[in-house]
């Protein structure tokens, strides 16, 4: 459960991180107000800018986006497709191709795969029926996309935009032409994309980053009691053996150093098996739900993981187990 | 000059508190029992017998009295002396046989061997004993496979497995028909006749009593 849940918050970030930086940007041009890890929620920048944006020193390419939320952590972007197709390399399509209606989108392949999506498939988004007129493969900016002038139409937002990409003609140049915009344009939140995707990590993320460890932390808190009372309620049904065991001659020693034993061996097949279990609910997210959910394996967890379940284990048959060392024999060989 | 007894009980009294009360289930018993002779305790529930066998195995300790075994105090023993002394003094048969659910017979047997700090194989004249119970072939098997005769018979070669100098028995037949019960008690003698063991069994029946050399009736925490 610990595993699967920390694999869930970075495979999900990265993920996202990974579209971003498939956009094929340099830079990431933002309106006034937002944050860099806010969601856009509104459009308010003017679809002049890219061509003013484009004519700044090293910027080769500008293109505006706009970007509407659906439900959920769904979103659906509205782009410049030709430019898009310069900046990025343009999409691969497993399926199908470019809009060509306007009411056409395409939509990447987990995303098609998780609704049942094929080319010609229609669906209701933002109160328009579309039509899938391709299905691209994953890692370019956005799950689904139309183009942009319509959905600024369709939400009212016409002439507006929610952030603007630039390719400039040398990467390294990127740092210093955000330097200069952000002078020029004070107020716009503008990093480049390497700053970006660095910041869409668990730890970069606060709430995010708090969500996550509490959501841990019950998880860890759980595990430990599950894994405890297991082994409590296990080592307390062999209380009469434990008494033959004294009966016999065992020491007390003896004892609990066998029920430690047979504890740790028990919490490390657990943990290999939790382990394995992850890799289950990985192929189950990739499956059942690859367009929300991602799932990675967390190799730095499993040490933690490990500790947790053998603690609470070892803590788990060392009570009840003293308990019955401490007894007398022949109470512990009534033991029903 | 006469051999000492192998088991000499003197004013032994054990008192339990039970609640607020105080249960006298000894009151001031006197016993002897010489090296190689099988004895049965009788008695009937609640006389007694019971904690006599506890206290003569150091699975409890006496209130009063002394308790000598192989001459061996137990009544001044620590908890831990009393569990060095189950090691290899006294051999246990139960009732209810007391086997490990999850060994198989033959590492009931080993695990005992092994807790005394002895090599776990078994050697040829345990092999031949083991003959002698009729369990050579059922070693492999876990308690759950076995008859309670079978069960019972592997408990008897637990409780001879470190030659202890007493085996002491409690209503060894008293879970098992009375076809086991009588191949159980003709091996208790076999096993007191051709090796000597001594042995202490606790019964309230006479008919398995009359296997003993000799029985000693208790009423009420007192042997008559």
């Amino acid at each position: 459960m610990i595993l699967t849940l920390v694999g869930v918050s970075n495979g999900t970030l990265h993920e996202s991180a990974r579209r971003a930086r498939g956009s094929g940007a340099d830079i990431l041009f933002r309106p006034p107000g937002t944050s860099a890890l806010s969601s856009l929620s509104s459009s308010p920048m003017s679809d002049k800018l890219p061509a003013l944006l484009a004519n700044e020193p090293h910027v080769v390419l500008a293109t505006g986006t706009m970007v509407q939320p659906l439900e959920l952590f769904d979103t659906i972007t509205g782009l410049d497709m030709d430019q898009f197709a310069r900046m990025s390399g343009g999409f691969r399509f497993v399926q199908g191709g470019l809009p060509i209606q306007d009411t056409d989108l395409i939509v990447d392949e987990p995303y098609a795969r998780e609704k049942h999506l094929q080319v010609g498939s229609t669906l209701n988004l933002i109160s328009h029926q579309w039509r899938v007129s391709g299905i691209y493969e994953p890692g370019k900016l956005a799950r689904i996309c139309v183009k942009l002038g319509v959905l600024q139409d369709f939400t009212g937002n016409p002439h507006r935009l929610s952030q603007i990409y630039l390719k400039v003609d040398d990467p390294n140049h990127a740092q210093a032409v955000v330097d200069a915009l952000r002078a020029k344009y004070p107020g716009y939140q503008i990093y480049t994309m390497e700053y970006f995707t660095s910041l869409l990590s668990v730890n970069s993320l606060g709430l995010l980053r708090n969500f996550t460890y509490v959501v841990i932390g019950i998880a860890m808190i759980v595990g430990f009691i599950v894994v405890f009372m297991a082994m409590y309620t296990a080592v307390l049904e062999r209380t009469r053996e434990i008494g033959i065991l004294k009966a016999v001659g065992s020491s007390s020693g003896l004892i609990l150093s066998m029920l430690m034993r047979e504890t740790l061996l028990l919490a490390v097949l657990g943990t290999v098996l939790g382990i394995l279990l992850t890799y289950f609910t990985q192929w189950l997210m990739l499956h059942v739900v690859p367009n929300s959910l991602v799932q990675e394996t967390v190799y730095a967890w499993w040490p933690i993981a490990a500790g947790i379940a053998i603690v609470g284990a070892l803590i788990g048959a060392i009570i009840p187990g003293i308990k019955a060392v401490r007894q007398d024999a022949t109470e512990a060989l009534s033991y029903e | 000059m006469s051999e000492t007894p192998i088991i000499q009980v003197r004013q032994l009294t054990k008192t339990y508190r039970v609640g607020d009360v105080d249960v006298q289930a000894l009151r001031g018993v006197d016993l002897e029992v010489a090296r190689g002779e099988f004895i049965a305790v009788v008695g009937t529930s609640g006389s007694g017998k019971s904690t006599l066998f506890n206290i003569l195995g150091g699975l409890t300790p006496p209130t009063s009295g002394s308790v000598h075994i192989n001459g061996r105090d137990l009544s001044h023993m620590t908890n831990a002396e009393r569990t060095n002394l189950r090691k290899d003094t006294v051999g246990f048969v139960f009732q209810k046989y007391n086997l490990l659910p999850t060994l198989s017979a033959e590492d009931n047997i080993k695990i005992v061997k092994y807790i005394g700090g002895h090599d776990t194989e078994f050697d040829a004249p345990f092999k031949e004993v083991l003959n002698l119970l009729g369990i050579a072939d059922r070693l492999k098997h876990k308690p759950r496979a076995l008859s309670g005769g079978q069960q019972q018979r592997v408990a008897i070669a637990r409780a001879i497995v470190n030659r202890p100098a007493i085996l002491l028995a409690d209503e060894p037949t008293g879970n098992l028909d009375s076809q086991n019960s009588a191949a159980v008690l003709k091996l208790l003698k076999d096993l007191n006749e051709r090796l000597g063991q001594t042995i202490l069994m606790i019964t309230h029946d006479d008919e398995a009593a009359a296997y003993s050399h000799r029985r000693v009736h208790m009423r009420d925490g007192q042997l008559l």
